[in-house]
Formats: structure tokens, C-alpha cells, sequence
């Protein structure tokens, strides 16, 4: 008769679906995380037989502890993680929404620490002390802006790739910061600048200040201008993207070029723009890394966070405030998964953390394939009443 | 007919895609010996039905049956297999291959070039094809490009072929030696489906009609039963005029001057070799030519897009001022009021941005206005509104990304930006490309509008049967030359065809008077 014997038909059918309510999104998004913890909970039950409770009190724990004379030490220093990650995130969306793939946001905050570590190292004692830090903070946009404009310039004018050509860029700024460091160790030999303007008559010169009165009270925290800065950032950041005429722009050269220059945009001229503003919010970040917090220089000072940022800027869909979600669980995995190593009572290998976390990205990055598409079988496709298909004949 | 046992028969066909009913329950039969038009607007879903008969979409719902017995067809081999073929609208040739080579591509077993070659040739022989097998495909016309699909198909096995919009590519002396084909392959007993949507083209060749709407099936007839008012009125539901309107040209006056153009791309081939003509205001100035012979050059230049290397482009002012335009930014072309809306193959890559919205899409014009560093969406919201309204372009809203419309509806917008923006001179390159009938009538209504408010309008098209109603002079280019300017209302198309291939129509200029 008129039904298909299903013996050749695919077992699964895959087809998109119609945009997802955001909520309903949402929704997938927080379940994927819930399922990837208690997965990993489950993984590591099943090969360590470590306690899933002990697992999770752990991680939550590594940056919001119970007890309060650990708070200081855990939770500030996790906002201040999520502050400098969000700060690479921002940076390099512009860039991403032009489809120019910086993925060397390392480099250009490495060449903003080096660029603000030298003003703070050879300026101090020169100049007047109230002059130095302004000096580092000109000095560690430009490097940044320069060493994100480089690769920008010559993509604009010989099509050179740059995701290959950002990412040599990240290895020059390191060597040249690890010769850096060997010139100005102290003491000599060691390949250690040290904290600069540690003591004596500069100490603290070229530093962010640590002490704020706010109506009438004192506060004295190390993070809180970082975190501040990244806070006002996003808000910029959305404007620029979302509402500004130079935003538009990128998202248009982004999309077509051939569009782009029907309509008399400048191509060359808002790649360069572009990786401009990305490399300088790097070069920023570098300069909140050294004068912040750190206040000397090393090729470690990045840690990495210029490649997480690729990866943030992406799951939160170049929205600058998702971006503020996604930082926080990345880093809330990242502190949670180091403890899990440190925590003597788990007996966690440290390479175990980084299948934890591999684990947990392949569950968010994952669930957008099932926000995105519809999975039917083979039955229910086949299962169709009869009596509709007569009726129109 | 009825009696005989249909070659296909598709029962209760759906399919959607996202939120969209490309298909519902949609029946066909098709027969063998017989040439059927499948015919519908864009979007009715015609493209989609015979995709999912070829192998590359599955249906969601529905059987299909071939020679009596049902089958499911998974993929693009399984269609052949069943003897199925589809000749796509996009070549899918390589290019520094032989034809041989091409249709040998993909097929199993060792490979003996030479025996391929004779097996195409005895194809040719048969059909009537015109066809070369050690000949590149880079040195090849469309048409002869298309040749090769369909020997490719044919040499397959394929006894069911699929043409989809197989006459949009080709000039008309092309179309009736491909028509030719068709009948003689009708007449060897395969079954034929043609897509298409233009109505003289189902009455020329084919012998049943098929009308569907919207994603439904509509119903079919007899060519010989029915007229193309009948077709139209099933295809678009209601009543339509089929005739495209002339008015007179108002008080027309030199607006674009083009004297001595010539043209190199970046590789250093010779675009537009010499060019002169002028165009007027309030008068629409067709260009007529095979793809490829300049059109896009021509339009570039003048907006500003194209690099020139020698001769004056001059835009007239109302009071006679003559400016050069060669040498301008496309912006400050754009600002004097000279637009440019040319429809390319995606109809998305120039001009339109996909994932934005129609508002943002109207802003891509006019973003710079307005106050410094933000950007005001009040006014594109606005203009939008009103290309939807004028050109019935069939949205869900103003803040819909424009890639989720249909291609018409894309092409609406793209062409109906530059009708509300007021232009001077409105160049438009294959404005009703794939459009169909009552999308294309709005677009040439507009175009005429523009004309009598003293647009000049200069109008590339493809489908000579318009140009020759629409267009008040027509200019007709041949590799980069001006090979004639007839006036339109004295044109014939036999003649207009002559000039596309030849510069000068020939020897015999008054053959086919």
C-alpha cells in the first residue's frame, strides 16, 4: 500500500529548528552545566572514588569559602580572574564581529605589561612621580594597538592571514619580554625583574592606588580598579558595538566586504581602526596586569587568558554583558579544578582538573547543536494520518 | 495519459525548514514522454520539491513512488540509481577539467577517457548536443556549460531529468536549441521537469502544467487546455495584468555621459572596450547582453566601484553642469544621488548584509547621517516599513534578518532601498532576477514611477521579452563593445539576439525584419 517500508530510511533526521525563545535557551545553556558538573562528579567518582559531595563543596569553595577569614584571599582575587579575563574577551569581540580572528591577545597584553613595566622601571626618579603612571598608561595602549595594528595592516593591504600572523605576533612579545626581564633582573643573572618600586623612596610610584575613601570610609583593596575598569568596559564596549556608527560598520565589513564597499566603507581603514581599539583593550589589560596588581614583568603575566578570551567571546556570543556570565564559569571551573588538584583528601592527579574542564566546555559548546537543530527518528517521521492526504485530493 | 502508470508519483510531500512550510502535502505525478512545467512563484517551493526527488533533501512526511514502487531517496545516488537526474542552477562543474572529464568525475570502475568520450559523443549524436568532450570548461559558454550537466545526468543513466530555471542563463537563440533537446530526449520516452516561471517558456515546451503555491499544490492541465492569464491567475492566486506599461518618457535631458569607456579587471582582461552612450533623464535605458559582456563592469564603473582606465564619465546636472565622475569615491557618487542596486547570483553579496534586519539593512544607506559616533534607527525602521508596504514583501517583521526571507523578498528590499532613497540615476543590474510574475510587475511599476519623476533609470536585464516592452532604448553589449541602441518600442528580439553575439548584428542586418 501507500506506506513507505522504512528500510533504507535514516534512522535519525536532523533538521534546524525555529529560533528558540532566549529563555528556553537559557534554560539548555544552564542545564548542559548542571549536566557536565554532575557528569564530572560521576567521572571521578567512578575512577578515584572521590566523594561527589567532597567534589562539588570543593570547587564551590575554591571562590566562595565558607569560612570567612579565607574570603578575602579566594573571592577578591576570583573577581579580579573574571575582571582581566573579561577585559581580553572584550578586546578581542570587535575584532571578531569583522571576522578578523585576533587570537593574539596574549601578545598584545604581554606588550602592554612590557610597555608599562619600562615606564615604570626607567621613568621613576626621571620624571615626577605623579607623572609616571599616566606615562605607563599611554605607553601600554600604544604598544598593545601597535602590536594588534600590525597584523591588521598587512592583511588590509596584501591579504595576509591573520590568525597565523597574530599568533607569531604572541611569540615575538614574549621573547622580547624574556629578554626584557634578563636586561633589568635584579639582582643580576637571575632573569627575575622582581617588583619594581618595591621600597624606599619610589616605593609604590607608577603603582594603581590601593586606598579609596568613599563618603567618609576607607577601603583599602589591591583588585577593586581592575574590576572597576573591566565593569565600565562592558557597558562601553556594548555601546560601541551595538549602537555606534563604527560598530555598525565592522559588523558590516564583517559580514561582506563586497557589501562594505558598495556602500563606500573603508575596508582597510576600519580593519586597522578596529585592531586598533582591540590591541589598546589588550595593551589596557597589560597595563592593569603590571600596574594593578603584579608590578613587575615576566612572559607568564597573560596566563593564557588571551587564548580563554577567544573562547568566552564566542560562548557569550559576542554579548558584552553574557560575556560577564561566561567569564565568571570559566573561572569559577578554573579555581574550583585547581583546588580539586591541591586538596590532599581527593587524591586528584593535576592533569585530571584539565579533563574536568575539557569536559564542562564540551557540554556548553555542545548544547548549542541541540538549540540550534531538532533530532527526530525514523517512527515518528513515518507516522502520519492517513485520512489529511485523501481529503485534499 | 491517466491511464498510464506515472514514472514518479509523489504523494503528501512536507517539508519544512525552521518556521518555514516549504512543502505541504504537496501530490505529483510525472510521466514518461512527456515535458511538465513545474511552476510557481519564488518561494512556492518548487526548487525544494524536486530536491527532495534528486536526493538533497529528505521530506519530513510523504511518499514517492517510482515506476509503481515505493522508494526513499537518501541521498543524491540513490535519486540516480532510480534514474533520477537534476540539472542545478548553479553549475557544479570543475573548471580546468574536459567535459569528459566532468562527467566522468565521480562515477566508479577504471578510467577510459576514451571510451567516455565516444559514449558522449553517441549522446550528442542522439539529442542534438553540441558538445566537445576534450574541451575545457573554462573556455566554454554557459550554455555550453549547461550542455554538460545535462550530458552528465544522461551519461548516468538518468531517464527522469530535473531543469531547474534551465532558461535563466541563456540568450534566446540558446533556449529554442535547448528546447530542441528537450523535445528530441521527450520523444526517446524520458520524463522531463522543467522549473521555471516564465509563461511563454511552459507554453513553448511543455506538455502538462504543474501550479504550485505558496508550498501547496495547486493543481495541473494540459499546455494546450490553458493560457498563460489562466497560469498566472492559479500561480498567484488572484488576477493580474500581464502587460508591461510604456509611458513616454518625460522631458528627457542627458544625465550620464559616457564617452570612450574602457575597462581592465584585476587580472588585465579587457572588460569594456570604447564605450559611448548617454542616458537620459526620465527615460529607463535597457542593456541587453549575454552574462559576462560588461554589464557589471559598466554599472561599477559609473558607481564608482570599478577602476577605469581610459575615457570621461560626466553626470549632468539639472542646469547643465557636467561633472566627472571618474576619479570620485563611491560615497561621493552616492551622494550626488547616482545609486547603484545590482542583483548578483546570492542576491546578498553586494548590498545587503544577511544577518541583519531590514531596518539595519536600510541603515547600511543612510547610517552616516545624522549626529555624530550613534546611530539613529528611527528613520531606517521607517523606511522599511515602506519598502515593505510598496513592494509586499512578505516578512514576519522589520526586525527579521534578511537571509531567513525568500530570494524574492531579498531582492525587494535590496532594489526597493534604492527606489525610496530618491536617486538622480538609478543603475539596477538583473533586478527581477528569479523573480517571479507579480514580484517582477511590482518592480517594473517602480521602475517606471522613478522614470516619470525624472529618474534615469538604466536597467540591465536578462530576460529580453522585458526589456523589449520595458526599456525606451535598448543598448546592446558584446565582449565589452556597444554592438547597437535600438529604440524599444521598434525592437525586435530576434534582432537584439543577433547583436548579443555579434558586434554590428552580423552582415545582415535586416534578415529577421
Amino acid at each position: 500500500m501507500k506506506t513507505t517500508e522504512a528500510k533504507r530510511e535514516p534512522l535519525i533526521h536532523i533538521s534546524g529548528r525555529p529560533p528558540m525563545r532566549w529563555s528556553y535557551a537559557l534554560l539548555w545553556r544552564l542545564g548542559a552545566i548542571v549536566a557536565s558538573i554532575l557528569f564530572c562528579m560521576l567521572l571521578s567518582w567512578l575512577i578515584t572514588g572521590t566523594n561527589p559531595i567532597d567534589f562539588a563543596v570543593t570547587v564551590v569553595h575554591a571562590s566562595f569559602p565558607d569560612d570567612p577569614s579565607l574570603f578575602a584571599g579566594r573571592f577578591w582575587p576570583m573577581l579580579h580572574d573574571l575582571a582581566i579575563l573579561l577585559m581580553l574577551s572584550l578586546a578581542v569581540t570587535p575584532a571578531f564581529r569583522m571576522r578578523f580572528w585576533n587570537i593574539g591577545a596574549e601578545g598584545q597584553t604581554l606588550a602592554g605589561c612590557l610597555a608599562a613595566g619600562a615606564c615604570m622601571k626607567l621613568l621613576t626618579g626621571t620624571i615626577p612621580d605623579a607623572w609616571v603612571l599616566p606615562c605607563e598608561i599611554i605607553a601600554a595602549i600604544l604598544a598593545g594597538a601597535l602590536w594588534g595594528v600590525i597584523p591588521a595592516i598587512f592583511k588590509a593591504w596584501f591579504g595576509t592571514n591573520e590568525t597565523l600572523f597574530t599568533l607569531m605576533m604572541n611569540y615575538i612579545a614574549a621573547q622580547l619580554m624574556a629578554f626584557f626581564c634578563v636586561l633589568w633582573a635584579s639582582p643580576k643573572g637571575s632573569g627575575n625583574v622582581g617588583i619594581i618600586n618595591q621600597s624606599g623612596a619610589a616605593r609604590a610610584v607608577g603603582w594603581f592606588p590601593t586606598k579609596f575613601d568613599i563618603f567618609g570610609a576607607t577601603i583599602e583593596n589591591d583588585y577593586l580598579i581592575n574590576i572597576a575598569i573591566a565593569g565600565v568596559m562592558v557597558i562601553l564596549l556594548f555601546f560601541y558595538m551595538v549602537k555606534s556608527k563604527h560598530g555598525f560598520e565592522l559588523s558590516v565589513v564583517g559580514e561582506s566586504q563586497r557589501t562594505a564597499s558598495y556602500l563606500g566603507i573603508n575596508v582597510r581603514w576600519v580593519t586597522i581602526r578596529t585592531m586598533i581599539l582591540s590591541g589598546g583593550l589588550c595593551g589596557l589589560t597589560g597595563l592593569m596586569l603590571t600596574a594593578g596588581v603584579n608590578h613587575t614583568i615576566n612572559s607568564t603575566l597573560a596566563g593564557g587568558n588571551g587564548f580563554t578570551a577567544v573562547m568566552v567571546s564566542w560562548l557569550a556570543k559576542f554579548n558584552p554583558f553574557l560575556m560577564i556570565l561566561a567569564s565568571f564559569l570559566v573561572v569559577f571551573l578554573r579555581r574550583g579544578a585547581k583546588d580539586l588538584k591541591s586538596n590532599a583528601n581527593l587524591n586528584l592527579d593535576e592533569s585530571f582538573s584539565d579533563i574536568l574542564m575539557g569536559i564542562i566546555l564540551f557540554f556548553i559548546i555542545g548544547c548549542e547543536f541541540f538549540i540550534r537543530y531538532r533530532i527526530r527518528f525514523r517512527h515518528r517521521a513515518s507516522a502520519q494520518p492517513e485520512k489529511e492526504v485523501t481529503s485534499r485530493a | 495519459m491517466q491511464n498510464k502508470v506515472p514514472a514518479v508519483r509523489m504523494r503528501n510531500i512536507c517539508k519544512t525548514f525552521g518556521s518555514i512550510k516549504a512543502n505541504q502535502h504537496v501530490d505529483l505525478d510525472i510521466y514518461r514522454g512527456e515535458i511538465l512545467a513545474l511552476l510557481g512563484e519564488n518561494g512556492s517551493g518548487k526548487t525544494t520539491l524536486m530536491n527532495m526527488l534528486s536526493g538533497i533533501y529528505f521530506p519530513d512526511e510523504g511518499t514517492i513512488e517510482v515506476d509503481g514502487r515505493p522508494v526513499v531517496i537518501d541521498s543524491p545516488k540513490a535519486a540516480l540509481d532510480l534514474g533520477i537526474g537534476m540539472i542545478h542552477q548553479h553549475f557544479k562543474l570543475v573548471d580546468v577539467l574536459t567535459a569528459a572529464e566532468n562527467v566522468e568525475l565521480g562515477l566508479e570502475g577504471k578510467l577510459r577517457m576514451r571510451e567516455t568520450a565516444a559514449r558522449i559523443r553517441a549522446i550528442c549524436e542522439q539529442y542534438g548536443f553540441d558538445v566537445h568532450p576534450d574541451q575545457k570548461i573554462y573556455d566554454m559558454s554557459v550554455s555550453e556549460k549547461q550542455t554538460v550537466e545535462i550530458i552528465k545526468v544522461l551519461y548516468r543513466g538518468a531517464d527522469i531529468l530535473i531543469l531547474d530555471e534551465p532558461t535563466a542563463v541563456l540568450t534566446p537563440q540558446e533556449t529554442d536549441r535547448l528546447f530542441k533537446v528537450l523535445r528530441n530526449m521527450r520523444n526517446d520516452g524520458k520524463a522531463i521537469v522543467i522549473i521555471t516561471h516564465k509563461m511563454n517558456e511552459v507554453l513553448a515546451i511543455s506538455d502538462r502544467v504543474a501550479v504550485l503555491r505558496k508550498g501547496e499544490y495547486v493543481g495541473d492541465m494540459e499546455t494546450a487546455e490553458t493560457s498563460a492569464r489562466d497560469m498566472t491567475n492559479r500561480m498567484v492566486g488572484h488576477e493580474v495584468e500581464l502587460n508591461i506599461e510604456r509611458p513616454d518618457p518625460v522631458d528627457p535631458k542627458p544625465r550620464v555621459k559616457v564617452e570612450g569607456l574602457t575597462v581592465r579587471n584585476v587580472d588585465g582582461i579587457l572588460k569594456l572596450k570604447d564605450v559611448s552612450f548617454t542616458a537620459n533623464s526620465g527615460e529607463i535605458l535597457g542593456i541587453a547582453g549575454i552574462a559576462g559582456s560588461g554589464q557589471k563592469e559598466l554599472l561599477e564603473a559609473i558607481a564608482g566601484l570599478q577602476r577605469v582606465e581610459s575615457g570621461s564619465i560626466a553626470y549632468i546636472d539639472d542646469d547643465g553642469a557636467e561633472e566627472q565622475l571618474i576619479g570620485k569615491s563611491p560615497l561621493a557618487i552616492q551622494h550626488m544621488g547616482v545609486h547603484l542596486s545590482f542583483v548578483p547570483e546570492d542576491r546578498l553579496g553586494m548590498g545587503l548584509v544577511g544577518s541583519m534586519s531590514l531596518t539595519d539593512n536600510m541603515m547600511l544607506r543612510t547610517y552616516r547621517e545624522g549626529a555624530p559616533l550613534f546611530t539613529n534607527r528611527s528613520g531606517p525602521a521607517k523606511t522599511a516599513e515602506q519598502v515593505v508596504h510598496d513592494l509586499e514583501v512578505s516578512t514576519p517583521s522589520i526586525r527579521t534578518p534578511v537571509r531567513q526571507l525568500s530570494g524574492g523578498n531579498v531582492q525587494k528590499v535590496l532594489v526597493g532601498r534604492e527606489i525610496v532613497s530618491a536617486p538622480k540615476v538609478l543603475l539596477t543590474a538583473y533586478a527581477v532576477r528569479g523573480l517571479d510574475i507579480n514580484a517582477s510587475y511590482i518592480i517594473y511599476d517602480l521602475l517606471n514611477q522613478q522614470k516619470q519623476k525624472g529618474v534615469a533609470v538604466i536597467y540591465v536585464g536578462e530576460d529580453l521579452d522585458v526589456l523589449v516592452q520595458l526599456a525606451d532604448r535598448i543598448l546592446v553589449l558584446c565582449d565589452g563593445q556597444v554592438s547597437g541602441i535600438v529604440d524599444g518600442k521598434k525592437a525586435k528580439k530576434k534582432k537584439i539576439g543577433k547583436l548579443m553575439t555579434t558586434v554590428g548584428g552580423g552582415d545582415k542586418p535586416d534578415e529577421d525584419d
